[in-house]
């Protein structure tokens, strides 16, 4: 029988070494997806190339990725500022509905207000409710020490329910033919598209919050502190530095980029509030923000790549009538092979006895 | 409210209980050992795809039971080959798990959407039943709730009583000491998963089996998270496990009837009950600070050594 041990590295693994461990991840979840699609009686060459094609293939496949990235890359940035101090927001679904749900009671209580004021009080009424959504968790770790993974869960239930109570009810469109959903936005309430693409300005907005969030922790000094407490959180109490309310304040932050996402999708996407805003973002963001190691610049390539695997999966829908929940397969399985490769970062795996 | 409303209404916390007892009871096991496993929402809906799968083409519901259970502790076996063997997080992981498992779920399910399966029928207990208010509650339920009551009282010999329980405990509260002594933490800690897994994939059959017949996408519906969350509600502890798990079968089952009964409160308020309680009871068990209770090394991996 074949024995292996673990032994220590003597120094990290490399950037080359790095890439080689995320692309046989990569490599191995798509191999055991294939093999998931042959189950199914679908042909695995065939599926992964519509999947492929479906994402990346056309120009408005490409537009539909980068369309679908915008709310994943905010959600995720939220997530990777709240996983950066050690906490784990896993409200983003919650939050962006929330964020949306602000949005909309701005648009439809003041339509006819100008689209320089209109927006930008949008932008607050999503960001304080989307921020509030995440404060909560916040404040009851800190009074009463409970767990906020699973405070930060239940909220996105709560929430949903709450945007659904809303559509259905008080704010439901008269002239929907009973469709859950509220009137249009009017035309100043609606973020518009770049040029003649399909594209809307949303991903202006996203990089220049990533640019923010990136600076904020380069170089400031509250951005700097947020990292010593990150790295460790003992040492960092001992330096003096206010924990607790730091924990409130990224969750605040976290809460406000996912509620920003929310806007986003109900004035640009669909211009108006509905259930069907809500297809797990806040889920894929985790995934994404762990993928890219909490890093800005790769949360937007990783946001881009699942937001492809989304509409990917849309076209094997399409095409070879394969569920939809595949891509929550695929989803999954990159996040366990990552996190598995994680160990060869510090760790080599040897041939031997121990 | 009068007696003929509310007996009936506790039958059916005990019956809406039930899975969310199997799950909590399971995570409980698996904690103890060392081991967060946030995924026990995924590996409660695979269990409930294979049980109804296997019950539908069997016809036997009782192996479709024991067959969901096996495939909960494969489902949680991904959890012990990433964190045992590779060291990664833990609450990602779990987190991971959860997204495999509903997507796995309704991938291999879409077909079996809205078909039936043969399950679980109610089964009066003789003379047990016939107790006043405590028979029609406990006693005329369906197989499946009757076993889970033997549950709880095992377990606490088990972790009390038993050489092995303890050292199961030990891997869970001092794997540097019980290594010293000579335990295999390791193999404890996957005990611990497959044995947990095992419970959460029966709590998902039950949902598919008992409590409805029937194949829906999602079933489930975030009672694997309440089991999280009642675990903590629990100290840990198997007994009050069965506590907790009754107090959130009867939110469900009282907001069934409410609905039933066409109250003026819309649907969704009525559906965020349970969530707003998990939130409510976890404030209250942090709150009394016992959460001293909670396995010392949980959700540390273990250092590989040479």
């Amino acid at each position: 029988m074949l024995h292996f041990r673990i032994t220590k590295r003597q120094e990290p693994l490399g950037a080359g070494g790095s890439c080689l461990v995320l692309l046989s991840a990569l490599f191995l979840s798509l191999l055991l997806s294939g093999f998931l699609l042959f189950l199914r009686g679908t042909p695995p060459v065939d599926g992964l190339l519509t999947l492929f094609q479906g994402a990346f293939g056309t120009k408005w496949a490409i537009e539909d990725s980068i369309l679908k990235a915008i709310p994943i890359f905010l959600c995720s940035l939220g997530v990777a500022v709240a996983f950066r101090l050690q906490i784990w927001n896993i409200g983003a679904e919650g939050q962006f509905a929330l964020g949306a749900i602000g949005a909309t009671w701005i648009a439809l209580t003041f339509p006819d207000w100008p689209k320089a004021a209109l927006l930008p009080a949008m932008i607050v009424a999503a960001t304080v409710a989307g921020g509030a959504w995440g404060m909560i968790p916040a404040i009851l770790r800190q009074r009463f020490k409970t767990n906020e993974i699973i405070v930060t869960l239940m909220m996105n239930y709560i929430a949903i329910l709450f945007l659904q109570y809303l559509v259905y009810g008080i704010w439901k469109d008269p002239t929907s033919f009973g469709f859950p959903m509220t009137p249009e936005f009017s035309e100043n309430a609606i973020v518009g598209k770049i040029g003649t693409t399909s594209i809307n300005w949303g991903l202006a907005h996203c990089l220049v919050l990533g640019i923010l969030v990136w600076g904020f922790f380069k170089y400031t000094r509250l951005g700097f502190e947020l990292k010593a407490c990150g790295d460790n959180v003992r040492a960092a109490r001992y330096a003096g530095l206010p924990y607790d309310r730091l924990v409130v304040l990224v969750m605040v932050l976290s809460g406000a980029l996912a509620g920003w996402a929310g806007f986003l999708e109900a004035s640009a996407t669909v211009n108006r509030l509905q259930p069907s805003i809500i297809v797990g973002y806040g889920y894929t963001a985790i995934v994404v923000a762990w993928l890219a190691r909490l890093h800005p610049l790769s949360i937007g390539i990783a946001s881009f790549l699942l937001a492809g695997l989304r509409v990917g999966v849309e076209n094997l829908q399409l095409d070879l009538q394969v569920p939809a929940a595949f891509g929550g397969i695929i989803e999954g399985l990159i996040l366990l092979t990552v996190l598995a490769g994680g160990l060869f970062t510090h760790y080599r795996i040897v041939r031997g006895k121990t | 409210m009068e007696i003929a409303i509310i007996i009936p209404l506790l039958a059916a916390a005990v019956q809406s209980g039930t899975p969310i007892l199997y799950a909590t009871l399971g995570e409980i096991f698996t904690e103890k050992s060392g081991v967060l496993n946030l995924g026990v929402e995924g590996a409660m809906i695979i269990g409930a795809l294979a049980g109804f799968i296997v019950s539908r083409y069997t016809g036997s519901p009782a192996l479709g039971f024991l067959m969901a259970g096996f495939a909960g502790a494969l489902a949680t076996s991904i959890h012990g080959v990433v964190c045992l063997w590779f060291r990664g997080n833990q609450v990602v992981s779990g987190l991971a798990l959860t997204i495999l498992g509903a997507g796995l779920a309704n991938y291999l399910g879409t077909s079996y959407v809205g078909i039936s399966a043969p399950g679980f029928k109610t089964m009066a207990v003789p003379l047990l039943s016939s107790i006043p208010v405590l028979g029609p509650i406990f006693f005329n339920q369906d197989i499946l709730v009757y076993i889970s009551y033997f549950i709880p009282p095992a377990m606490y010999i088990f972790f009390t009583s038993s050489r092995f329980g303890l050292g199961l405990r030990a891997a869970g509260e001092y794997p540097a000491a019980a290594t010293a002594a000579g335990l295999n933490v390791a193999a404890y800690r996957w005990f611990g998963i497959m044995v947990g897994g095992f419970f959460m994939g029966l709590g998902g059959a039950y949902l598919s089996l008992a409590y409805t017949h029937l194949w829906t996408t999602n079933l489930t519906g975030g009672r694997g998270w309440i089991a999280v969350a009642l675990v903590i509600f629990a100290f840990w502890r198997p007994g009050r496990a069965v506590l907790g798990a009754y107090l959130f079968g009867g939110i469900m089952a009282l907001q069934l009837r409410l609905q039933a009964l066409g109250t003026q409160l819309p649907s969704s308020i009525l559906l965020m009950l349970p969530y707003a309680l998990t939130v409510f009871v976890l404030v209250i068990s942090s709150w009394r600070k016992k959460t001293s209770e909670e396995p010392a090394a949980l959700g540390v991996n273990l250092e590989p050594v040479d």
